[in-house]
């Protein structure tokens, strides 16, 4: 068997309790394991995305038990790009935590930041459903840990609402497994799948609100429309950092979509035939709608960045909702792109608030106020889809693929006029947070004079450095993304082709040997 | 016995949403607990009810037995959700502490000078 499957799982696993028990009083030793430990799971991601990219399956049974009584890890190409991006978000957020000081603020920062990308990895790559349970808690524990670190009373009842609404999601999720469970016996993605073709039609109205069920779960962890509450309190009010991790965290949501309703209850099974992207899509449609009016009405940057983070889930949602391999093709082009995008606004967002504060009003001018702008307005061309970066070219895509679909006018309408309040609101925010206060310098307005009189803001980042080179890691992503969109594309498409022939898939997983 | 094993599941899920709904930390979280309670006994009704029937397979003679992956995925559950429960209590406990206030809502104050000012 390949070990490699198993390594971004592994890692962490080890890393995270080492880092507790071992160096639990040497930050700096943390430091250099964290960033060695992210270093080390991008170079196991590039490996795994290379043995994935020539198109096998490749299955790890876990225990080797064979596949359905055991539980089985399954490398695809859509699991070993989400692993490579979980990656490549992780490495820059590091740099930027340690730079930012932030990784000080409480204990067990880089820990909990390692358990949490085990969750993430485990998620990806696991091939049976209770397991991704399972992995859903790994990182949502985790994240109740890093959302909740730094402390302060607003932040914690943040994290009260945050964890109470994952609980509750968590028991939908058993609700709906325990559903399936009882129609087909069997929690193996690839025996589900069999399973679920084989039950005849009249049978199945309680597999259907399993199927549903399940949906709603991955909603809400996407925060789709009516279960989006969480979403902006949450990472307006976590350490913005972690916000910029928790990027990933809604694109799990989208994965695993993704993956049960193109494998389980695909396009093709009578059971379950039109049920979720006649009711994902008018959600997703709305998710946009909300998140580009959330961005325009918002009076706190962190708050704008996270309606940019919904925002965006809605167009990946539209082009996951229509199920085609077209579409497919542009969702996965724009998860790589929204993620990495998110997370750069995020580390900007902090940048600016740790030296003026997060209110969307002119203020007076800040340290590097130059560079920060123009970090500011890079993310903010990438998040509206403007030309010379990679939204552009999903978004285009995403518009593309939507030209066939019934509801096409509906589609481009939203997206367009979305977009376009976006780059409204985001230009607002800029001129007021960097424009604005050149203006204010000369001619104080009464409220910026209680503002400098507030010295409550802490000091800005001990190695500013650092935090930039971060930062413009996640640029750099976002260029390559660009530069690279062809061979990117290419990947994408078959990526897309894969999860449209599940027989594959189930014949690696059930098949046996290797 | 089925009728008492789906109205425990749904007189505990009905209570633990009313419980949800409230607007204190304190009855959520109980609110919480009981809806996993009530997963945990839906989870072991999911192998089908079965009395007095081992969870093993009899090799030599044909007796009844009841499925033993619910019960696997029950006590997996029951860990995950009591570890969880901790959780939001201590997170509960020092919100409440922190800001002498259990309400689970944000006042108005905290929306408009919260928003992730640093500790």
């Amino acid at each position: 068997m390949n070990h490699w499957i198993v390594a971004p799982i592994v890692l962490p696993a080890i890393l995270a309790p080492f880092i507790i028990m071992v160096l639990r009083y040497h930050l700096d030793l943390q430091r250099i394991f964290s960033v060695a430990g992210a270093v080390a799971l991008l170079g196991i991601a590039l490996t795994i995305t290379a043995q994935a990219a020539g198109g096998d399956i490749l299955v790890y049974e876990l225990g080797d038990w064979p596949a359905p009584f055991g539980i089985v890890l399954v490398l695809d190409r859509l699991s070993a790009m989400m692993v490579l991006l979980t990656a490549l978000l992780a490495l820059p957020i590091v740099l930027y935590a340690i730079a930012s000081g932030w990784d000080d603020r409480g204990k067990h920062f880089h820990a909990l930041f390692h358990f949490q990308l085990m969750g993430v990895c485990g998620a990806f790559l696991t091939g049976d459903a209770f397991n991704l349970f399972v992995f859903f808690e790994v990182l949502l524990i985790a994240s109740y840990g890093l959302m909740t670190h730094g402390g302060g009373s607003v932040r914690l009842k943040a994290g009260v609402q945050y964890v109470a609404y994952n609980l509750l999601g968590s028991t939908l999720f058993l609700f709906a497994l325990g559903t399936l469970y009882a129609v087909t016996g069997t929690l193996n993605m690839a025996d589900l799948a069999v399973r679920v073709a084989e039950i005849p039609p009249e049978d199945t109205a309680l597999l259907r609100v399993g199927a549903v069920l399940l949906l709603l779960v991955f909603c809400i962890k996407a925060a789709v429309l009516p279960l989006h509450f969480w979403l902006p309190a949450s990472y307006a009010n976590a350490p913005l950092p972690v916000a910029a991790l928790f990027a990933i965290m809604t694109k799990v949501g989208a994965y695993s979509i993704l993956r049960v309703d193109t494998l389980i209850f695909g396009p093709d099974v009578a059971v379950t035939h039109g049920l979720v992207g006649d009711w994902l899509q008018p959600a997703a449609l709305l998710t946009l709608a909300v998140g580009a009016i959330g961005i325009l009405g918002t009076q706190h940057i962190a708050r704008m960045v996270a309606f940019c983070a919904i925002a965006s889930m809605g167009t990946l949602l539209i082009a996951i909702s229509l199920f085609t391999e077209t579409s497919t093709a542009a969702a996965l082009y724009y998860i790589f792109h929204s993620t990495l995008a998110t997370a750069l606004l995020f580390l900007v967002a902090d940048l600016v608030m740790t030296r003026r504060g997060g209110a969307i009003a002119p203020t007076a001018p800040m340290a590097q106020s130059g560079l920060i702008s123009a970090l500011f307005f890079v993310g903010a061309i990438a998040l509206a889809g403007m030309p010379p970066l990679s939204g552009f070219i999903g978004k285009l895509l995403v518009l593309d693929a939507a030209r066939d679909a019934p509801d096409a006018n509906a589609i481009w309408a939203v997206i367009l006029i979305g977009s376009f309040v976006t780059i409204v609101g985001l230009a607002r925010a800029g001129t007021l947070i960097f424009w604005k206060s050149h203006d204010a310098q000369h001619n104080p307005l009464p409220e910026v004079e209680d503002d400098e009189e507030t010295p409550a803001l802490p000091a800005p980042e001990p190695n500013p450095g650092l935090a930039f080179t971060a930062i413009f890691g996640t640029v750099l992503g976002l260029v390559m993304l660009t530069l690279f969109a062809g061979p990117a594309l290419t990947y994408a498409g078959k990526t897309a082709e894969q999860l449209f022939t599940p027989e594959n898939y189930i014949s690696a997983v059930l098949g046996g040997e290797e | 016995m089925e009728a008492l094993v789906a109205s425990a599941v749904g007189i505990m899920t009905a209570a633990g949403i009313f419980l949800i709904l409230r607007r204190r930390t304190f009855p959520v979280i109980l609110g919480l607990s009981l809806i996993t309670y009530a997963v945990n006994v839906f989870l072991f009704a999911t192998g089908r009810l079965a009395l007095d029937a081992p969870a093993v397979l009899n090799k030599y003679e044909d007796v009844p037995y009841t499925d033993p992956l619910p019960q696997a995925l029950v006590l997996t559950a029951i860990v995950i959700s009591f570890g969880m429960t901790a959780v939001i209590v201590m997170i509960a406990l020092s919100a409440y502490l922190s800001s002498k206030d259990d309400h689970i809502d944000m006042t108005a104050q905290d929306c408009v000078d919260g928003a992730g000012e640093d500790a």
